[in-house]
């Protein structure tokens, strides 16, 4: 849960520095030297058995020497990324946030604060994460471990890429190529069925409670929700100190009344913001979400993150839409 | 005891001086907020809520929700809040002999921060309902485990006041272990430590009234046994007071107090420090006027603190325990310079 886009940005504007490099304004969207992952040119790297390797990451260029079977995930989402492009058996150790596929060999290793050491003890051949804390890049160079950095997605583009690009590092670009390309078959066929234009509906997407953190149209988030033609009510509170995640006060949140509330801080280890518990909340029971059932309580995982599971969260989103406009 | 230099007030002079502060803080509190109610529409609003007035306001039923579930609880809760801590930051000072002491002393603080961290990252099955009462019964123990670790080490006010710092110290190192460990909680945690009466509910203030009116009587009754404590210990037994038994009874009563408050707002500090030598300033060292009189004006600082904080950053908010802390060192300061002679 770490690694999820929402806790970073939030967690940046509480303690700055430590956490500012994973907000979401770090984004470099992953690409590969020699395809561009979607396209389906490059027949030597789709085998799989195009090592040595040179791909461009968002800690630069990264060259994989052979294909890699000890690896190290620090981020939930690459982790889950790993597993679904068939390269788990090549993973020895993920961190302690990656409960995802719960097959993943979950160690104590923290992709918010690693400790090189702890990393180096695996022997691992190449380490992914989601930002380069403590040195993480320039440490394991002087061992000779090659790290790719795949932070937040700032875009669904970004998410298919970074899926795409663990492929190509690991020796299974066919399998992400087609990973991806169900992704975007099943969020397609979503978007058809509830429509992609409701410019009169209005959504609030709750990060954390007390204090209430949100997201933007603009944001990753925010232009899945964006698919179905939904406007966060965020959007007019933004600051660009913000990054796209300004905090809201209960006042503005009830007189803005969205139609449907999403809850990505719903699982009791997230907060237990459950649907009960908001409607709950004084004043709340004046907005029409709350009036007509419209509170979802995401999987908050699957909605901090930006990987292979996000059709779920799509699928999760539709079916709310759908409701509230029919 | 701190001798302000200028003029004092009357004591009634005093009194009605803090009670129109509380009284102006809670109307411009409740005029002010992200929803951009109509100003006059809500005065309408408030005043028809008072027995036998009736008035019609213009107020829909959305911006009613807001005023009445909202607004209203939080300045109610944020009042409750700044009068316990500024009591018992007041009635702490007074048992110590010392005018740097606060409500968060001797392990409060850091037992509640240890228990609303131990809430969030252990407890988190239980809902956010746990949080509160944990912080709660955290900031209690905290001050027990400091009283007894400080009673062991003799009758002194300075050796328990060590305890406590000592106490606290340790008790914070624990809870920044268990974040360090839990990574994935730190942004709730932080928010909890940094204070909030953004949650604030008719319940929570329902919930906590009990425990600060009996705390609050309890330390008010002693005001002239500290009046008589502030010469020494020796002369204080010379008059009939019982040193010892004061003390207990009085910290336990602020332990009380400060614990009510922090559990539904988290750990908001400077209240209990600067309330108290505002009222000294404007009243004298007394502490038959300096209690009562810092409950007014403690209630009345919260709650426009809190003002500030829900509107400088619109539609966001800011930390209370930033805007008070903020507002409270230059104040501070500003007293330090200003007064006199600090006799501790």
């Amino acid at each position: 849960m770490i690694a999820r886009i929402t806790l970073a940005a939030v967690t940046a504007a509480l303690t700055a520095a430590a956490l500012a490099g994973c907000g979401s304004a770090t984004n470099t969207s992953a690409s590969t030297d020699s395809s561009p992952g979607t396209s389906p040119g490059s027949a030597a790297a789709a085998a799989g058995s195009s090592f040595p390797v040179t791909l461009t990451a968002a800690n630069g260029r990264v060259t994989i020497k052979a294909k890699p079977v000890r690896i190290v995930s620090l981020a939930p989402t690459a982790t889950e990324d790993l597993y679904a492009v068939g390269a788990g058996s090549q993973v020895v150790a993920v961190d302690q946030n990656s409960d995802y596929p719960v097959t993943a060999k979950k160690t104590s290793l923290s992709g918010l604060t690693p400790n090189l050491e702890a990393i180096a003890k695996y022997a691992p051949d190449l380490v992914i994460s989601y930002q380069d804390a403590n040195g993480l890049v320039s440490g394991l160079a002087k061992l000779g471990i090659p790290v790719l950095i795949e932070p937040p997605a700032a875009t669904l583009a970004d998410a298919y890429a970074q899926i795409d690009q663990i492929g190509q590092a690991t020796g299974h670009l066919t399998q992400a190529q087609k990973v991806v390309a169900t992704m975007r078959t099943q969020i397609a066929a979503e978007v058809k069925q509830a429509g992609s234009s409701h410019p009169g509906l209005t959504y609030y997407w709750e990060l954390t409670a007390n204090p209430y953190y949100s997201v933007t149209s603009s944001t990753f988030i925010g232009q899945i929700v964006g698919l179905f033609g939904l406007k966060s009510i965020a959007d007019a509170a933004d600051k660009a100190s913000d990054g796209g995640y300004p905090q809201l006060s209960p006042e503005y949140i009830v007189k803005a009344q969205p139609q449907i509330i999403f809850l990505a801080d719903n699982q009791a280890a997230d907060g237990g913001q459950t649907p009960a518990v908001v409607a709950k909340r004084p004043g709340w029971s004046a907005i029409p979400a709350v009036k007509d059932s419209e509170v979802i309580g995401l999987n908050d995982d699957i909605a901090s993150r930006w990987g292979p599971r996000l059709p779920q969260l799509v699928e999760q989103i539709a079916q709310a839409v759908e409701r509230a406009s029919g | 005891m701190i001798r302000a230099r200028g003029r004092r007030l009357p004591a009634a002079r005093a009194y009605g001086v803090a009670a129109a502060f509380l009284v102006a803080a809670t109307l411009v509190s409740a005029l002010v907020g992200a929803a951009d109610l109509n100003p006059a529409a809500t005065i309408a609003a408030l005043l028809d809520k008072i027995p036998f007035v009736h008035l019609p306001s213009s107020l829909d039923q959305l911006d009613r929700a807001v005023l009445f579930q909202i607004r209203l609880p939080r300045i109610v809760l944020g009042a409750l809040v700044g009068g316990l801590l500024a009591v018992a930051g007041a009635g702490y000072q007074g048992v110590f002999r010392n005018p740097l002491v606060d409500s968060g002393m001797l392990g409060a603080s850091a037992g509640a921060g240890l228990g609303a961290t131990l809430a969030i990252v252990y407890l988190s099955q239980l809902g956010p309902a746990a949080v509160p009462v944990a912080a709660f019964a955290g900031s209690l123990a905290g001050v027990a485990i400091a009283y007894l670790s400080g009673a062991v080490g003799g009758s002194g006010t300075a050796t328990l006041l060590l305890a406590g710092v000592a106490v606290g110290l340790f008790l914070t190192a624990v809870q920044t272990y268990i974040m360090q460990r839990s990574a994935q909680d730190l942004q709730q945690i932080y928010s909890w430590l940094l204070g909030s009466l953004s949650g604030a509910t008719w319940q929570q203030a329902a919930e906590i009234l009990p425990y600060a009116a009996v705390s609050v009587a309890i330390v008010l009754l002693h005001g002239r046994h500290l009046d008589v404590l502030s010469v020494g210990d020796e002369e204080a037994r010379a008059l009939g007071v019982h040193p010892r038994r004061v003390r207990l009874i009085v910290v336990a009563a602020c332990a009380l107090a400060a614990a009510s408050a922090v559990a539904v707002s988290g750990l908001i500090g400077f209240v209990g420090i600067v309330v108290p030598h505002v009222v000294r300033r404007l009243a004298g060292p007394s502490y038959r006027l300096v209690l009562p009189l810092s409950l007014l004006v403690g209630a009345g600082f919260l709650v426009l603190a809190d003002a500030l904080a829900r509107t400088v950053v619109s539609p966001a908010e800011l930390p209370i325990g930033v805007v008070t802390a903020l507002v409270g060192s230059p104040v501070f300061v500003w007293i330090l310079r200003s007064t006199s002679a600090v006799r501790t």
